[in-house]
């Protein structure tokens, strides 16, 4: 190859070359080194501490908590939100066949917490749920149901953010799930049918269920990983709190490094939450070998 | 009968998931005594814009949006000068490293922006530039999804249209602009609506990089406003979340299909 060619390639892939390398590659390296050093913002220098960050991390009983927190927020939004979303994808791919501008408008409907902005939705949420101003409690009190403090009781407060997150990511698993079902050869419900297979379940479980076996499972991965990710809501409505009964796995990442600034302990947990994501991927990456190899 | 309980069903689910916002623009519209009273309604009795005026004449919304249209417009325009010759380069020349360089964008799509978030703060501390625009902007310049993706579309442009145009005497950068930048079009609107919308939305990057309020976001804007008004104002605060969720929703509302595919079809989240 001339070397005015090479200069040329060089020219082109230079800039996007160098900005992954000090903005990805060079910062995830250091931050896989600082987790095993003590080291403080501000601080002059650091030492070596070995594994003490991550006793710390899963050893104290608040590092332990956030941890529990995160699985039990992903625990929740994963089958709530990927169960929802194949429900209303499954009704509105039904209801399309007779009313396909009703369908369009429901599907617009449904999208819309996708695109808006989650921290001011968060705080439209932190009115609705307002003890004595909001809209929620108003109306259980006039229904004679309890009027929940939802966002002060450390009981309900994982739950109350789980429930918003739900409500947020319904609409994106909905439209991954009307392409899978838009995928779908209308000639197997045929071949179906001939088979015998003529109420809505048998149709369902024959058919729709196992083609849509790829977008379910890719519709798992993108809900865990943005559900491991939780930050604005726990931010904007409870700050980890009352009693760091909402701490989650991002939220302590943020407050240990950037408000008390323990740079090597928040680098630690940085890794841990890497490492969960790399799992999940692997998990979908075999998965899908494993399907292939079977087919 | 039975598609008319599918009906009920699916309206109900959507009510519910309106619901924040009809109480988000309710509340901006109803006076301050409709707000603090016992009976509280979902809709307004008197609708008034008051709150919209006191939001953009004394608070300091308009310079949150402001800010917005800023770091977003300069993360987007500093991602493509950056993303596309390369990602064109990956598509239609032969050059020692590219299968390393394609695998090490495919490694970077693993690593969130949380990941690398400790180590790009002491850098940019190190500098002196936290608190400035360039401290909101410039870590977002590396997009591995962005090469990702472009590279994808640039794949598809047919080799014998690039070979013409460099026998017509084109520069390689020239054809990255002006041959494979307008036929990819379709993936760089997909793309230029996932980079905007994550980064108008974006909480994390801007409550770490910045303590000034007057570089707020409109995410940050909004809880710097809250915290300061602390209970007294709920309808200009309501006011000012809508007017910091209403760009996106609308474009979002204007052109749903390229909306979904920006932020779904294309595949991946955050």
């Amino acid at each position: 190859m001339r070397p005015r060619e090479s200069l040329t390639s060089l020219v082109l892939t230079a800039p996007a070359t160098l900005a992954l390398v000090i903005f990805v590659f060079l910062p995830v390296a250091v931050v896989f080194l600082l987790a095993f050093t003590n080291y403080q913002i501000g601080a002059p220098g650091l030492g070596w501490v070995g594994l003490d960050n991550f006793e710390q991390l899963f050893g104290s009983r608040l590092g332990r908590n956030a941890l529990l927190n995160t699985l039990t927020y992903v625990a929740i939004v994963i089958p709530a939100s990927v169960g929802l979303g194949l429900l209303v994808a499954l009704g509105l791919h039904a209801l399309a066949r007779s009313m396909p501008r009703l369908s369009d408008v429901l599907k617009a409907v449904y999208f819309l917490p996708v695109a808006a902005t989650l921290v001011a939705m968060a705080v439209s949420w932190q009115m609705l749920l307002h003890p004595s101003l909001g809209l929620i409690n108003t109306w259980s009190s006039a229904l004679g149901l309890p009027a929940p403090l939802w966002l002060s009781d450390r009981g309900l407060v994982l739950y109350t953010l789980s429930a918003i997150g739900i409500w947020q990511s319904v609409g994106y698993n909905m439209v991954l799930f009307l392409a899978g079902l838009a995928a779908i050869p209308p000639a197997l419900y045929d071949a179906a049918e001939v088979d015998g297979a003529t109420g809505g379940w048998s149709r369902f479980w024959l058919v729709t269920w196992p083609m849509l076996g790829p977008t379910t499972l890719f519709v798992l991965v993108v809900t865990a990983a943005s559900a491991f990710r939780v930050f604005e809501t726990v931010a904007t409505l409870t700050k980890g709190g009352p009693a760091f009964a909402s701490d989650t796995i991002v939220y302590a990442l943020y407050r240990e490094g950037f408000v008390y600034f323990k740079a090597g302990y928040a680098s630690a947990i940085t890794v841990v939450f890497f490492l969960a994501l790399l799992l999940l991927t692997a998990l979908q990456v075999w998965v899908i070998e494993r399907k292939v190899h079977y087919r | 009968m039975k598609r008319m309980i599918l009906l009920g069903l699916l309206a109900l689910g959507a009510i519910m998931v309106l619901l924040p916002f009809i109480w988000m623009v309710s509340v901006s519209l109803k006076p301050q005594a409709e707000i603090f009273t016992a009976s509280v309604t979902l809709l307004p009795r008197a609708p008034t814009l008051a709150n919209y005026w006191q939001a953009i004449t004394q608070t300091e919304i308009p310079r949150y949006l402001l800010n917005g249209v800023i770091v977003t417009g300069g993360i987007l325009v500093l991602q493509l000068l950056v993303s596309v010759p390369c990602a064109y380069a990956l598509a239609h020349r032969e050059f020692r490293g590219r299968g390393l360089l394609f695998a090490a964008i495919l490694a970077a799509l693993l690593a969130p922006f949380h990941v690398t978030a400790i180590p790009i703060f002491l850098g940019l501390a190190q500098l002196g530039w936290l608190n400035t625009y360039t401290a909101l902007i410039l870590p977002f310049t590396a997009t591995a999804f962005g090469l990702f993706l472009l590279r994808q579309a640039f794949a598809r442009i047919p080799a014998e249209l690039i070979d013409a145009a460099r026998v017509d005497g084109m520069g390689e950068m020239a054809i990255a602009w002006r041959i494979a930048f307008p036929l990819a079009m379709p993936t760089v609107i997909a793309f230029a609506i996932f980079s905007v919308t994550a980064h108008w939305n974006d909480l994390f990057w801007p409550m770490i990089a910045t303590t000034d309020p007057q570089l707020a976001t409109p995410p940050r804007g909004i809880l710097f406003f809250r915290d300061a008004e602390s209970g007294d104002a709920p309808g200009p605060l309501m006011a000012g979340a809508v007017l910091v969720t209403a760009p996106l929703v609308l474009a979002f509302l204007l052109s749903q299909r390229r909306f979904t595919q920006g932020l779904a079809n294309t595949g991946l989240k955050g």
